[in-house]
């Protein structure tokens, strides 16, 4: 598309849009510049931008505090778990509602949907003595559980709105073809919203690995994911601000490596059927 | 194998009833068109045959086998549609292979059948192509082959060659009718189009509102049409209908007349139908001349391309009183 832009508006919108990513993005490069500084430099009372004394003890600190690769190994288990097993549910459920949908679908997909208007403070005690009883408080299981649970909804929608855009009559010919429901799924469906899903398995594992509330609340020593870990070196510590950074630093390192590496297919997926 | 019989096949989406109540006997290895106009219920009653769809009421046998309630993979049909549906993240070869895969065929039965239908359907050169690398009519052969291959009881083809330029039609038309004539295996086809239903059918049904209005070879729809919907449906162009004082001179509620059952001329001869020429559309084998009759209306007439007339001429026509088509007040042949 030939379009008449003078090149003081090019100037003018490319330095625009370099100031906002740089706004967005100071809050972790801050993190990351602390992370390297003394903990008397990080507070000190004339900030300094780049580490005076560059050292790497924060982070051997807090792993010797509370074992990083405990609470990273459990994130992984946690946020790619509870993806897999949203995944093993949602696409069965969005291939219904997609493909065999009722009079009623719609307000189901709404009903999905709304419990993510509810602040989860509000199930927390119900959750919490569930947890109890179930004896699932402080577990990987329960915690995958409620991963899976509280992101299931998006996963469904996201796959249901990818499923949406394949021609039933793929189905219909592989059904013709000799095709049971689970060939026609394993065969023929998911090779086909494969972009889609691997797009969906992506969002889920960052929003699971991010996720804090249920992480805080429903573990302690043994099940604690990253968020968890941040956690622990904020309240009572409150001063240890390069402790602090340096344990966010880490947190935030795979899953920024993931997404870094993985950013074509996010777009692609997040943008799929947007344009025919 | 592959006689096809239903029984009192009535279909509702909701409160609209597509299909009121059809019952019909297809024979083993007939090929059968299932013609009318769009919203008729033609495809529907397809998909009921192939299991995509379920019966409201009603039975559906296979081989006399009772099929209503059995799932499409169950029925040992293959369908070809109109979009060719092909698996687009397969390559030509994996989906000619796919219905022997769910058969769970050994390797060497797929790679024999495979190679077969592709060197009958002029598909080997394509074997490792993704369908997007294919023109329409190779897709549309790709469908072919992957229902070929299964060896079904009976073809089930809608309306597969709606997105196929015209000259592609024709050949694809009849590489379709060569291919019935080869295997000798049921086939039904669906189409709105009436030279398809007339040129590849050895019986049509034809269907209105969800009722069949006639079944029957495709000669006798044209000489012996049952009611004034079959007379206007099949023929091309389409029959011309007179009601009125004209029609009760022959006892009848209103008459028709074929395009091609008119003689013309230039001379008044008394008794004959006076019009004045509107558009000659010439074809070079035919042309096709609309008359505005007088007190009867816009008539089409068929006759040869080497004729002279033009816009605004007179002209006389004359019926040929052999092949005048008589109906009453139901509309119902006389």
């Amino acid at each position: 598309m030939a379009r008449n832009v003078s090149v003081q508006t090019k100037i003018g919108f490319t330095i625009a849009a370099w100031a906002i990513a740089l706004l967005l993005f100071s809050p972790i490069l801050w993190v990351v510049l602390t992370a390297f500084k003394t903990e008397a430099e990080a507070i000190a009372n004339t900030p300094t931008f780049l580490p005076q004394n560059f050292t790497l003890e924060n982070f051997g600190a807090v792993q010797d505090r509370s074992d990083y690769f405990k609470h990273a190994f459990n994130s992984i288990v946690v946020s790619v778990g509870s993806t897999l097993l949203g995944l093993l549910i949602g696409i069965p459920a969005a291939w219904a509602m997609a493909f065999a949908p009722t009079k009623r679908t719609k307000d189901v997909l709404m009903w999905m949907l709304s419990t993510k208007m509810m602040p989860a403070v509000g199930v927390l005690i119900p959750i919490y003595l569930i947890f109890r009883d179930l004896r699932l408080l402080d577990t990987l299981q329960g915690l995958t559980i409620i991963m899976t649970l509280i992101n299931l909804p998006i996963i469904i929608w996201m796959l249901y709105t990818y499923f949406k855009e394949i021609p039933i009559d793929i189905l219909e010919a592989a059904r013709m073809d000799g095709a049971e429901l689970y060939n026609e799924i394993v065969h023929v469906l998911i090779p086909m919203a494969l972009p889609g899903i691997a797009s969906t398995l992506l969002l889920n594992v960052i929003l699971a690995w991010n996720e804090a509330f249920w992480t805080i609340t429903l573990t302690s020593g043994r099940a604690g994911t990253l968020t968890a870990f941040i956690s622990s070196f904020s309240s009572p510590q409150g001063l240890f601000l390069a402790k602090l950074s340096a344990a966010s630093l880490l947190a935030i390192a795979p899953i920024l490596l993931m997404g870094w590496f993985s950013q074509k297919q996010l777009v692609r997926g997040l943008t799929f059927g947007a344009v025919k | 194998m592959g006689s096809i019989s239903l029984r009192n096949v009535k279909k509702s989406f909701g409160d609209v009833q597509i299909i009121p109540d059809i019952s019909l006997d297809i024979k083993e290895g007939e090929f059968v068109v299932f013609v009318g106009p769009s919203g008729c219920g033609k495809s529907t009653l397809l998909r009921l045959i192939a299991g995509l769809e379920d019966t409201s009421s009603g039975t559906i046998l296979l081989d006399g086998e009772d099929m209503t309630k059995a799932p499409p993979a169950r029925r040992g049909l293959a369908m070809v549609f109109q979009s060719y549906a092909l698996y687009p993240h397969m390559t030509v070869r994996d989906n000619i292979a796919f219905p022997l895969k769910m058969a769970k065929a050994s390797k060497e039965e797929i790679d024999r059948k495979v190679e077969y239908a592709a060197r009958t359907l002029n598909l080997s050169s394509y074997l490792d192509r993704r369908p997007r690398a294919l023109s329409g009519g190779q897709r549309q052969r790709v469908a072919i082959g992957r229902a070929i291959v299964r060896e079904p009881k009976a073809f089930l083809f809608d309306e597969p060659l709606s997105n196929l330029d015209a000259a592609l039609r024709v050949n694809m038309r009849l590489e379709i009718t060569e291919l019935h004539q080869q295997l000798k295996t049921t086939m039904i086809y669906v189409t709105h189009d009436q030279v398809e239903a007339m040129t590849m059918a050895d019986r049509i049904v034809v269907l209105n509102a969800g009722n069949v209005e006639q079944f029957g070879s495709p000669l006798d729809l044209y000489k012996k049409p049952a009611n004034r919907f079959v007379a206007g449906f099949i023929g091309s162009p389409k029959m011309n209908f007179v009601d009125g004082p004209e029609a009760a001179k022959h006892n009848a509620h209103s008459i028709g007349v074929r395009p091609e059952h008119f003689l013309l001329s230039r001379e008044n001869i008394p008794g004959t139908w006076k019009g004045t020429v509107g558009v000659a559309e010439q074809l070079g084998s035919d042309t096709f001349l609309h008359v505005h009759v007088d007190g009867l209306g816009l008539m089409t007439i068929r006759t040869d391309g080497d004729q002279t007339f033009s816009h605004g001429d007179d002209v006389y026509l004359t019926p040929d009183a052999t092949r005048i088509y008589r109906f009453d007040a139901a509309g119902l042949a006389i």
